[in-house]
Protein backbone atom coordinates (compact mmCIF):
# COMPACT_ATOMS: atom_id res chain seq x y z
CA UNK A 1 0.00 0.00 0.00
CA UNK A 2 2.84 2.47 -0.77
CA UNK A 3 1.61 5.80 -2.31
CA UNK A 4 3.20 7.67 -5.07
CA UNK A 5 5.85 10.44 -4.12
CA UNK A 6 3.42 13.00 -6.01
CA UNK A 7 0.63 12.13 -3.97
CA UNK A 8 2.48 11.96 -0.92
CA UNK A 9 3.68 15.58 -1.43
CA UNK A 10 0.19 16.88 -2.34
CA UNK A 11 -0.92 15.01 1.47
CA UNK A 12 1.51 17.41 3.26
CA UNK A 13 1.19 20.37 1.51
CA UNK A 14 -2.52 20.06 2.12
CA UNK A 15 -1.77 19.39 5.65
CA UNK A 16 0.53 22.35 5.90
CA UNK A 17 -1.88 24.69 4.28
CA UNK A 18 -4.46 23.28 7.24
CA UNK A 19 -2.08 23.50 10.22
CA UNK A 20 -0.93 27.17 9.07
CA UNK A 21 -4.42 28.49 8.93
CA UNK A 22 -5.22 26.88 12.20
CA UNK A 23 -2.24 29.12 13.91
CA UNK A 24 -2.78 31.68 11.98
CA UNK A 25 -7.01 31.72 12.52
CA UNK A 26 -5.98 30.97 16.58
CA UNK A 27 -3.31 33.72 17.66
CA UNK A 28 -4.40 36.15 15.19
CA UNK A 29 -0.68 38.12 15.73
CA UNK A 30 1.07 38.95 12.98
CA UNK A 31 5.11 40.24 14.49
CA UNK A 32 7.65 37.77 13.10
CA UNK A 33 8.04 36.30 16.50
CA UNK A 34 4.75 34.66 16.77
CA UNK A 35 4.46 33.94 12.99
CA UNK A 36 8.09 31.97 13.45
CA UNK A 37 6.85 29.88 16.26
CA UNK A 38 4.10 29.16 14.29
CA UNK A 39 5.84 28.28 11.39
CA UNK A 40 8.58 25.98 13.89
CA UNK A 41 5.09 23.89 15.28
CA UNK A 42 3.61 23.45 12.00
CA UNK A 43 6.90 21.96 10.45
CA UNK A 44 7.48 19.93 13.78
CA UNK A 45 4.10 18.18 13.11
CA UNK A 46 4.47 17.96 9.76
CA UNK A 47 7.72 15.67 10.72
CA UNK A 48 6.17 13.87 13.58
CA UNK A 49 3.31 12.47 11.31
CA UNK A 50 5.31 11.43 8.82
CA UNK A 51 7.30 9.26 11.22
CA UNK A 52 3.93 8.04 12.74
CA UNK A 53 3.42 6.85 8.97
CA UNK A 54 0.62 8.49 8.25
CA UNK A 55 1.35 9.60 4.65
CA UNK A 56 2.17 5.86 3.90
CA UNK A 57 -1.85 5.02 4.24
CA UNK A 58 -4.24 4.98 1.01
CA UNK A 59 -6.47 6.75 3.38
CA UNK A 60 -6.74 10.24 3.77
CA UNK A 61 -9.10 11.39 6.65
CA UNK A 62 -9.75 14.41 5.91
CA UNK A 63 -12.13 14.67 3.18
CA UNK A 64 -15.19 16.53 3.33
CA UNK A 65 -17.77 16.36 0.67
CA UNK A 66 -21.39 17.33 0.08
CA UNK A 67 -22.78 13.56 0.98
CA UNK A 68 -21.04 14.09 4.14
CA UNK A 69 -22.46 17.51 5.18
CA UNK A 70 -25.79 15.92 4.37
CA UNK A 71 -25.69 13.32 6.43
CA UNK A 72 -24.11 15.32 9.39
CA UNK A 73 -27.56 17.03 8.88
CA UNK A 74 -29.36 13.84 8.90
CA UNK A 75 -26.92 12.79 12.20
CA UNK A 76 -28.23 16.05 14.52
CA UNK A 77 -31.77 15.70 13.43
CA UNK A 78 -31.27 11.74 14.92
CA UNK A 79 -29.15 13.24 17.79
CA UNK A 80 -32.08 15.73 18.45
CA UNK A 81 -35.02 13.02 18.78
CA UNK A 82 -32.73 10.17 21.12
CA UNK A 83 -32.03 12.63 22.70
CA UNK A 84 -35.67 13.64 23.72
CA UNK A 85 -36.42 9.96 23.96
CA UNK A 86 -33.63 9.55 26.94
CA UNK A 87 -34.67 12.55 28.38
CA UNK A 88 -37.88 10.80 29.00
CA UNK A 89 -36.28 7.84 30.10
CA UNK A 90 -34.50 10.02 32.56
CA UNK A 91 -36.89 12.08 33.94
CA UNK A 92 -39.89 9.46 34.65
CA UNK A 93 -40.16 8.96 38.08
CA UNK A 94 -40.16 4.71 37.37
CA UNK A 95 -37.31 5.00 35.21
CA UNK A 96 -38.67 2.74 32.36
CA UNK A 97 -35.53 1.18 31.36
CA UNK A 98 -35.61 -1.94 28.87
CA UNK A 99 -31.94 -2.90 27.74
CA UNK A 100 -30.84 -4.32 24.97
CA UNK A 101 -27.99 -5.89 24.02
CA UNK A 102 -27.56 -6.29 20.00
CA UNK A 103 -24.65 -7.75 17.40
CA UNK A 104 -24.56 -6.10 14.32
CA UNK A 105 -22.87 -6.25 10.76
CA UNK A 106 -21.97 -2.64 9.20
CA UNK A 107 -22.58 -2.45 5.11
CA UNK A 108 -19.84 -0.14 4.96
CA UNK A 109 -16.46 -1.76 3.52
CA UNK A 110 -14.13 0.47 4.27
CA UNK A 111 -12.14 1.49 8.08
CA UNK A 112 -13.16 4.62 7.97
CA UNK A 113 -17.07 4.00 6.85
CA UNK A 114 -17.30 1.41 9.92
CA UNK A 115 -15.98 3.79 12.32
CA UNK A 116 -18.38 6.47 11.22
CA UNK A 117 -20.95 4.05 11.93
CA UNK A 118 -19.57 2.84 15.03
CA UNK A 119 -19.28 6.63 16.56
CA UNK A 120 -22.69 7.58 15.13
CA UNK A 121 -24.29 4.84 16.68
CA UNK A 122 -22.21 6.35 20.32
CA UNK A 123 -22.77 10.29 19.15
CA UNK A 124 -26.96 9.85 19.30
CA UNK A 125 -27.67 8.96 23.31
CA UNK A 126 -29.98 5.10 23.51
CA UNK A 127 -27.38 3.44 21.58
CA UNK A 128 -23.81 3.16 22.73
CA UNK A 129 -20.72 0.86 20.30
CA UNK A 130 -19.19 -1.71 23.16
CA UNK A 131 -16.86 -3.12 20.63
CA UNK A 132 -15.81 -2.83 16.89
CA UNK A 133 -14.17 -5.26 15.16
CA UNK A 134 -13.84 -6.32 11.43
CA UNK A 135 -17.47 -4.84 10.44
CA UNK A 136 -19.07 -6.90 13.48
CA UNK A 137 -20.31 -4.42 16.04
CA UNK A 138 -21.76 -5.14 19.49
CA UNK A 139 -23.99 -2.34 20.60
CA UNK A 140 -26.13 -1.62 24.04
CA UNK A 141 -28.92 0.03 23.59
CA UNK A 142 -31.19 1.91 26.87
CA UNK A 143 -34.86 1.10 25.31
CA UNK A 144 -36.26 -1.84 23.05
CA UNK A 145 -37.83 1.40 20.76
CA UNK A 146 -33.85 2.33 20.29
CA UNK A 147 -32.61 -0.93 19.61
CA UNK A 148 -35.86 -1.61 17.04
CA UNK A 149 -34.35 2.19 15.16
CA UNK A 150 -31.34 0.99 14.47
CA UNK A 151 -32.14 -2.64 13.44
CA UNK A 152 -34.32 -0.99 10.93
CA UNK A 153 -30.95 -0.50 9.10
CA UNK A 154 -31.36 3.28 8.11
CA UNK A 155 -28.03 5.12 9.69
CA UNK A 156 -26.07 1.71 8.25
CA UNK A 157 -27.56 2.29 4.54
CA UNK A 158 -26.76 6.27 5.21
CA UNK A 159 -23.19 5.66 6.02
CA UNK A 160 -22.60 2.87 3.58
CA UNK A 161 -23.54 5.35 0.43
CA UNK A 162 -20.92 7.51 2.10
CA UNK A 163 -18.38 5.57 0.24
CA UNK A 164 -16.21 2.59 0.22
CA UNK A 165 -13.67 3.43 2.03
CA UNK B 1 -28.39 38.50 31.75
CA UNK B 2 -29.22 35.83 29.44
CA UNK B 3 -26.20 33.32 30.82
CA UNK B 4 -27.70 32.57 34.24
CA UNK B 5 -29.96 29.82 33.70
CA UNK B 6 -27.22 27.83 31.69
CA UNK B 7 -24.26 28.35 33.95
CA UNK B 8 -26.72 27.69 36.92
CA UNK B 9 -27.54 24.66 34.96
CA UNK B 10 -23.86 23.53 34.30
CA UNK B 11 -22.86 23.98 37.86
CA UNK B 12 -25.14 21.96 38.92
CA UNK B 13 -24.29 19.01 36.64
CA UNK B 14 -20.99 19.68 37.77
CA UNK B 15 -22.19 19.19 41.27
CA UNK B 16 -24.05 15.58 40.29
CA UNK B 17 -21.31 14.35 38.13
CA UNK B 18 -19.02 15.04 41.59
CA UNK B 19 -21.35 13.29 43.12
CA UNK B 20 -21.11 10.22 40.70
CA UNK B 21 -17.27 10.32 41.19
CA UNK B 22 -17.79 9.88 44.50
CA UNK B 23 -19.99 7.38 44.76
CA UNK B 24 -18.80 4.68 41.83
CA UNK B 25 -19.24 2.42 42.47
CA UNK B 26 -16.38 0.86 40.06
CA UNK B 27 -13.66 2.95 38.72
CA UNK B 28 -15.29 3.11 35.47
CA UNK B 29 -18.44 4.81 36.94
CA UNK B 30 -15.85 7.44 38.11
CA UNK B 31 -14.38 7.35 35.08
CA UNK B 32 -17.17 8.85 33.19
CA UNK B 33 -17.92 10.80 36.15
CA UNK B 34 -14.68 12.74 36.01
CA UNK B 35 -15.09 12.89 32.16
CA UNK B 36 -18.51 14.22 32.49
CA UNK B 37 -16.96 17.05 34.62
CA UNK B 38 -14.22 17.46 32.42
CA UNK B 39 -17.10 18.55 29.11
CA UNK B 40 -18.87 20.56 31.48
CA UNK B 41 -15.95 22.92 32.23
CA UNK B 42 -15.40 22.68 28.54
CA UNK B 43 -18.92 24.42 28.38
CA UNK B 44 -18.96 26.49 31.49
CA UNK B 45 -15.18 27.99 30.27
CA UNK B 46 -16.82 29.24 26.45
CA UNK B 47 -19.98 30.60 28.19
CA UNK B 48 -17.42 32.22 30.82
CA UNK B 49 -16.35 33.83 28.19
CA UNK B 50 -18.99 35.47 26.91
CA UNK B 51 -20.42 36.36 30.56
CA UNK B 52 -17.65 38.17 31.61
CA UNK B 53 -16.88 39.34 28.23
CA UNK B 54 -13.18 38.20 27.64
CA UNK B 55 -12.96 36.42 24.43
CA UNK B 56 -9.33 34.54 25.38
CA UNK B 57 -11.53 32.40 27.58
CA UNK B 58 -11.97 30.16 24.50
CA UNK B 59 -8.81 29.01 23.68
CA UNK B 60 -8.69 28.22 27.44
CA UNK B 61 -11.98 26.31 27.11
CA UNK B 62 -10.41 24.19 24.19
CA UNK B 63 -6.95 23.59 25.55
CA UNK B 64 -9.26 22.17 28.34
CA UNK B 65 -10.90 20.14 25.65
CA UNK B 66 -7.50 18.37 24.40
CA UNK B 67 -6.08 17.93 27.93
CA UNK B 68 -9.74 16.31 29.19
CA UNK B 69 -10.09 13.68 26.34
CA UNK B 70 -6.23 12.56 26.30
CA UNK B 71 -6.20 12.24 30.17
CA UNK B 72 -9.21 10.64 29.97
CA UNK B 73 -7.77 7.72 27.36
CA UNK B 74 -4.49 7.97 29.47
CA UNK B 75 -6.26 6.41 32.70
CA UNK B 76 -8.22 4.19 30.65
CA UNK B 77 -5.00 2.76 28.96
CA UNK B 78 -3.54 2.47 32.07
CA UNK B 79 -6.47 0.61 33.67
CA UNK B 80 -6.76 -1.80 30.49
CA UNK B 81 -3.60 -2.72 31.08
CA UNK B 82 -3.65 -3.72 34.45
CA UNK B 83 -6.85 -5.24 33.86
CA UNK B 84 -4.82 -7.34 31.49
CA UNK B 85 -2.03 -7.97 33.50
CA UNK B 86 -4.57 -9.26 36.27
CA UNK B 87 -6.24 -11.70 33.74
CA UNK B 88 -3.02 -12.81 32.78
CA UNK B 89 -1.88 -13.67 36.20
CA UNK B 90 -4.96 -15.52 37.22
CA UNK B 91 -4.28 -17.92 34.54
CA UNK B 92 -0.88 -18.52 35.50
CA UNK B 93 -1.89 -19.27 39.00
CA UNK B 94 -4.10 -21.96 37.84
CA UNK C 1 -33.19 42.76 14.75
CA UNK C 2 -30.29 42.73 18.13
CA UNK C 3 -33.64 41.60 20.44
CA UNK C 4 -34.61 38.71 18.28
CA UNK C 5 -31.32 37.48 17.98
CA UNK C 6 -30.88 37.81 21.98
CA UNK C 7 -34.02 35.85 22.54
CA UNK C 8 -33.32 32.85 20.20
CA UNK C 9 -29.83 32.84 21.93
CA UNK C 10 -31.72 32.70 25.37
CA UNK C 11 -33.52 30.04 24.15
CA UNK C 12 -30.36 27.83 22.80
CA UNK C 13 -28.73 28.49 25.98
CA UNK C 14 -31.52 27.78 28.42
CA UNK C 15 -32.50 24.33 26.32
CA UNK C 16 -29.10 23.49 26.19
CA UNK C 17 -28.45 24.01 30.10
CA UNK C 18 -31.91 21.56 30.53
CA UNK C 19 -30.48 19.02 28.36
CA UNK C 20 -27.25 19.80 30.43
CA UNK C 21 -28.79 18.72 33.73
CA UNK C 22 -30.83 15.99 32.48
CA UNK C 23 -27.54 13.85 31.39
CA UNK C 24 -26.45 15.20 34.92
CA UNK C 25 -29.41 13.92 36.54
CA UNK C 26 -29.36 10.36 34.56
CA UNK C 27 -25.49 9.88 35.17
CA UNK C 28 -27.22 9.74 39.12
CA UNK C 29 -29.90 8.08 38.72
CA UNK C 30 -29.18 5.18 36.03
CA UNK C 31 -28.60 1.98 37.24
CA UNK C 32 -25.44 0.51 36.17
CA UNK C 33 -22.68 1.88 33.76
CA UNK C 34 -23.71 1.36 30.69
CA UNK C 35 -26.88 3.13 31.46
CA UNK C 36 -25.25 6.56 32.80
CA UNK C 37 -23.15 6.41 29.61
CA UNK C 38 -26.36 6.86 27.76
CA UNK C 39 -27.03 9.83 30.26
CA UNK C 40 -23.57 11.51 29.77
CA UNK C 41 -23.62 11.17 26.42
CA UNK C 42 -27.19 13.60 26.22
CA UNK C 43 -24.84 16.13 28.04
CA UNK C 44 -22.30 15.90 25.17
CA UNK C 45 -24.29 15.62 22.18
CA UNK C 46 -27.14 17.48 22.76
CA UNK C 47 -26.43 19.73 25.09
CA UNK C 48 -23.19 20.97 24.13
CA UNK C 49 -24.78 21.29 20.80
CA UNK C 50 -26.96 23.95 21.89
CA UNK C 51 -25.50 25.94 24.32
CA UNK C 52 -22.15 26.53 21.48
CA UNK C 53 -24.90 27.49 19.17
CA UNK C 54 -26.22 30.03 21.64
CA UNK C 55 -22.90 31.40 22.34
CA UNK C 56 -22.37 31.60 18.38
CA UNK C 57 -25.61 33.85 18.17
CA UNK C 58 -24.16 35.93 20.41
CA UNK C 59 -21.13 35.97 18.72
CA UNK C 60 -21.65 37.02 15.20
CA UNK C 61 -19.38 36.36 12.18
CA UNK C 62 -15.87 37.06 14.25
CA UNK C 63 -12.79 35.21 15.03
CA UNK C 64 -14.93 33.68 18.15
CA UNK C 65 -17.44 31.60 16.11
CA UNK C 66 -14.70 30.03 14.47
CA UNK C 67 -13.54 28.95 17.96
CA UNK C 68 -16.58 27.81 18.96
CA UNK C 69 -17.26 25.95 15.75
CA UNK C 70 -13.73 24.53 16.69
CA UNK C 71 -14.86 23.43 20.29
CA UNK C 72 -17.65 22.24 19.28
CA UNK C 73 -16.51 19.96 16.04
CA UNK C 74 -13.71 18.37 18.08
CA UNK C 75 -16.29 18.17 20.69
CA UNK C 76 -18.41 15.89 18.54
CA UNK C 77 -15.57 13.73 17.28
CA UNK C 78 -13.76 13.07 21.04
CA UNK C 79 -16.62 12.70 22.85
CA UNK C 80 -17.75 8.77 20.99
CA UNK C 81 -14.32 7.93 20.71
CA UNK C 82 -13.43 8.26 25.21
CA UNK C 83 -17.08 6.61 25.51
CA UNK C 84 -15.46 3.89 23.10
CA UNK C 85 -12.07 3.49 25.04
CA UNK C 86 -14.50 3.87 28.04
CA UNK C 87 -16.84 0.95 27.02
CA UNK C 88 -14.68 -1.45 25.96
CA UNK C 89 -12.35 -1.11 28.88
CA UNK C 90 -15.29 -1.70 31.45
CA UNK C 91 -15.71 -4.93 28.89
CA UNK C 92 -12.82 -6.30 29.35
CA UNK C 93 -12.75 -5.79 33.06
CA UNK C 94 -15.69 -8.50 33.18
CA UNK C 95 -18.49 -5.67 33.83
CA UNK C 96 -21.06 -7.23 31.99
CA UNK C 97 -23.92 -5.20 30.49
CA UNK C 98 -26.56 -7.26 32.77
CA UNK C 99 -28.38 -8.83 29.76
CA UNK C 100 -28.17 -12.50 29.29
CA UNK C 101 -29.01 -13.25 25.37
CA UNK C 102 -27.30 -10.78 22.67
CA UNK C 103 -29.82 -10.13 20.00
CA UNK C 104 -28.74 -11.28 16.50
CA UNK C 105 -29.49 -9.45 13.54
CA UNK C 106 -31.28 -11.02 11.41
CA UNK C 107 -30.21 -11.63 7.78
CA UNK C 108 -31.26 -8.37 5.36
CA UNK C 109 -32.07 -9.22 1.87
Amino acid sequence: MKKNPAATLRGMLMLLCFLAAAWVLWSGHFDPLLLGLGAFSCLATLVIVWRMGYFNREIFALTISLRLLTYWGWLIKEIVMSSLAVTKVVLNPRLPISARYIELKASAVGPIGQVIFANSITLTPGTLTLDLHQGELKVHALTQEGAEDLMSGEMDRRVASLGDR
Amino acid sequence: MIYYAVIVAILVTMALALARALIGPTVYDRVLAVNMLGTKTVLLLAVAAFFIGRPDFLDLALTYALINFIGVLAVLEFFRVRAQRSLAEEKEGE
Amino acid sequence: MAMVVDVASWVLLTVGGFFVLVGGIGALRMPDLYTRMHAASVTDSLGAMLVLGGLVLQAGITLETVKLAAILIFMLFTSPTAANALASAALLAGINPGLAKPWRQEPRS
